[in-house]
């Protein structure tokens, strides 16, 4: 039981991040049909950019107090992520737009290699470590010596995760911004002859998605304490997996994707083996595909007349 | 008909729209043929021709969904342009000069979304394409994008919930609502617009193109698959937009009736070329449009023309 809720615990921390991860390859699928398989590069690019400000701020700027040297990260990673996947999309793939179906998405695996790369060559092969940040923990359960922990730092996730998805839920279903993004991701077309900006619609989904991309990558940095130019690949599958088992295209699909294979590779490591965890990630990606390919929240898909 | 003083006619005098000399050709194909005609401001003005007579072609130049292969397409805000200021708007390369009381706008240099947002030309399409995984409500907002998005300065204003936002905000669902009664869609407005019957779905297209606030609304084949107590109302709905807003209104329609009935002003395609153009009484008897119509082959026109060109006295 202690094992179990310890578990439980690592596991929807986990999940948070992959799902804020997912969100941008649901959103980008969504409106321009294309997997963007640089989103987890972005992602990791994210977390040496949080690293790289962490350090300035900590010991150039002198800033003591880790919860406001935090939000200033937060706040220069989301904006360099967002810059940077702007500039992604604006080199790599709009000039693909017209192009045939599968160019943009050569392209992005192009993009995923060159930002590892460029990370690899620029930061160094090895892992980077940040000296912990919070390492205060409440005990929440205590049975015959083991301690069921909850750390602040899992609490901060997934808070975190949880207000930064209702925002962004707010900002998809009622704003001007989020209509113009549904309406573009269901006749592009059409949308334009309506006055909206397609580009500009399409530039700002990539935005929000690097944005969200940047707060699981400080929130990871965070966590793990470390960033490693390789770090993208993994997490990046991973929460692309969690978008297709919770129905890619859909938002709270992905959330609920992340959660799920959070729970799933922890649990998994917790009770089988902990070298399969990410063949147990993975087996689901398979599963998913062959037996509910719409996945758990998406719609099927209608072909249009 | 040389000797007849010739009736003076809206189109000619205040036109909202002067499509000149446009082309429009995909590889060897001409779709559309040295089309000349002008669009009168308040007025309803029918594009017919057989099928295939390059209509549609002519509205998607028009909309910015083609770019044509030859020709200039003047829009006028508020009064026509005069000469020096046409000639200045072409030569300068701009898309448009815009003044205090009157704007002009060529369409054929503006990119799809600006055809709408700035020139204020909205369509509807023949087969439908509302969005229907929204509700019948936020297609009706999504057409007032732009009106917002200026007014929330790019959605950060609007995030944060800021006054002139709101009350922008308000301002776009009282539109929303007045075109929903309009239609008498109002205890449809939460639903999907996919659930919606056909003829309440073409309301909704012309509900939605008008509230993007046009004053030049194209539409394509509005009556199609409509029954006729629909098409009666169609006309009313039409009608009424000209009266109500004084907004110019084009549409293509194959259903004479609704031509006949309602529109000052007509247009004949055949082939991608102008073959007839004035009130619907001249044109539903020029013997080239019944010809077009019936599928006469080339000689029996002539033969026509001749006979019509001897008791005129002119010669062709």
């Amino acid at each position: 039981m202690d094992v179990f809720v310890q578990q439980l615990i690592n596991g929807l921390t986990l999940g948070s991040i992959y799902g804020l991860i997912a969100i941008g390859y649901t959103m980008v699928f969504g409106i321009i049909g294309m997997v963007n398989f640089a989103h987890g590069d972005v992602f990791m690019v994210s977390s040496f950019i949080a690293l790289i400000c962490f350090l300035l701020v900590t010991t150039v700027m002198g800033i003591t107090s880790i919860f406001l040297a935090l939000a200033i990260v937060l706040v220069v990673a989301m904006f360099f992520t967002s810059l940077t996947n702007w500039a992604i999309e604006r080199v790599a793939y709009r000039p693909l737009r017209g192009s045939f179906r599968l160019a943009p998405m050569i392209s992005a695996i192009g993009m995923s290699i060159f930002l590892a790369n460029f990370v690899q060559v620029s930061q160094g092969p090895r892992n980077k470590p940040v000296p912990p940040m919070i390492t205060d923990v409440i005990v929440i359960m205590e049975r015959d010596g083991y301690q069921v922990t909850l750390a602040w730092k899992q609490i901060i996730i997934m808070v975190l995760t949880t207000v930064l998805l209702a925002g962004f839920w707010y900002l998809v279903q009622k704003t001007s911004l989020g209509r113009a993004q549904r309406a573009v991701e269901q006749d592009r077309k059409m949308a334009a002859l309506l006055g909206i900006n397609v580009d500009h619609t399409i530039s700002l989904t990539f935005v929000i998605g690097a944005a969200l991309a940047a707060v699981a990558g400080t929130m990871y940095l965070m966590y793990y304490g470390v960033a490693n130019f390789a770090d993208g690949f993994v997490p990046g599958v991973k929460a692309f997996t969690a978008a297709v088992l919770g129905g890619i295209g859909s938002l709270p699909g992905a959330v609920l994707g992340g959660l799920l294979i959070g729970l799933i590779e922890v649990f998994w490591s917790a009770y089988f083996s902990i070298e399969y965890k990410d063949v147990a990630a993975f087996s689901i990606l398979a599963i998913t595909l062959i037996f509910l390919p719409q996945g758990l929240l998406g719609r099927p898909e209608v072909e249009k007349v | 008909m040389a000797e007849m003083a010739a009736p003076v006619h809206n189109w000619d005098q205040d036109p909202i729209l002067e499509v000149q000399h446009l082309f429009m050709r995909f590889g060897g194909l001409v779709a559309v043929n040295d089309l000349s005609f002008k669009v009168g401001r308040g007025d309803i003005t029918a594009l017919i021709g057989p099928n295939g007579a390059g209509k549609t072609t002519v509205f998607n130049c028009i909309t910015g969904f083609y770019k044509p292969s030859e020709g200039r397409l003047v829009l006028a805000h508020g009064r026509a342009p005069t000469e020096e200021e046409l000639a200045a708007v072409t030569l300068n390369g701009e898309r448009a000069l815009v003044g205090p009381d009157a704007g002009v706008y060529l369409l054929e240099r503006m990119p799809d979304y600006k055809v709408s947002g700035e020139a204020k030309v909205a369509r509807t399409f023949q087969n439908i394409r509302l969005f229907t995984g929204m509700t019948v409500l936020e297609n009706l907002m999504v057409a007032q994008h732009n009106t917002l998005m200026v007014a929330s300065g790019y959605s950060l204003k609007g995030l944060f919930g800021l006054p002139s936002w709101n009350s922008a905000q308000k301002q776009a669902t009282e539109r929303a609502k007045y075109w929903l009664d309009k239609v008498g869609l109002t205890e449809r407005a939460d639903d999907p617009a996919g659930d919606l019957p056909y003829g309440a779905q073409r309301r909704l297209e012309i509900a939605r193109a008008m509230c993007s606030g046009p004053i030049l609304l194209c539409l394509d084949e509005p009556a199609a698959g409509l029954n006729p107590r629909e098409s009666l109302e169609l006309n009313e709905l039409l009608r009424a937009v000209r009266a109500e807003h004084g907004t110019s209104i084009l549409l293509i329609e194959h259903d004479m009736s609704v031509v006949m009935e309602i529109s000052d002003h007509v247009v004949v395609l055949d082939y991608g070329t102008k073959i007839s153009d004035g009130t619907p009484e001249a044109v539903k008897h020029d013997p080239r449009v019944i010809a077009a119509y019936l599928g006469v082959d080339e000689d029996a026109v002539e033969e026509v023309e001749a006979v019509l060109d001897e008791a005129t006295g002119t010669q062709s």
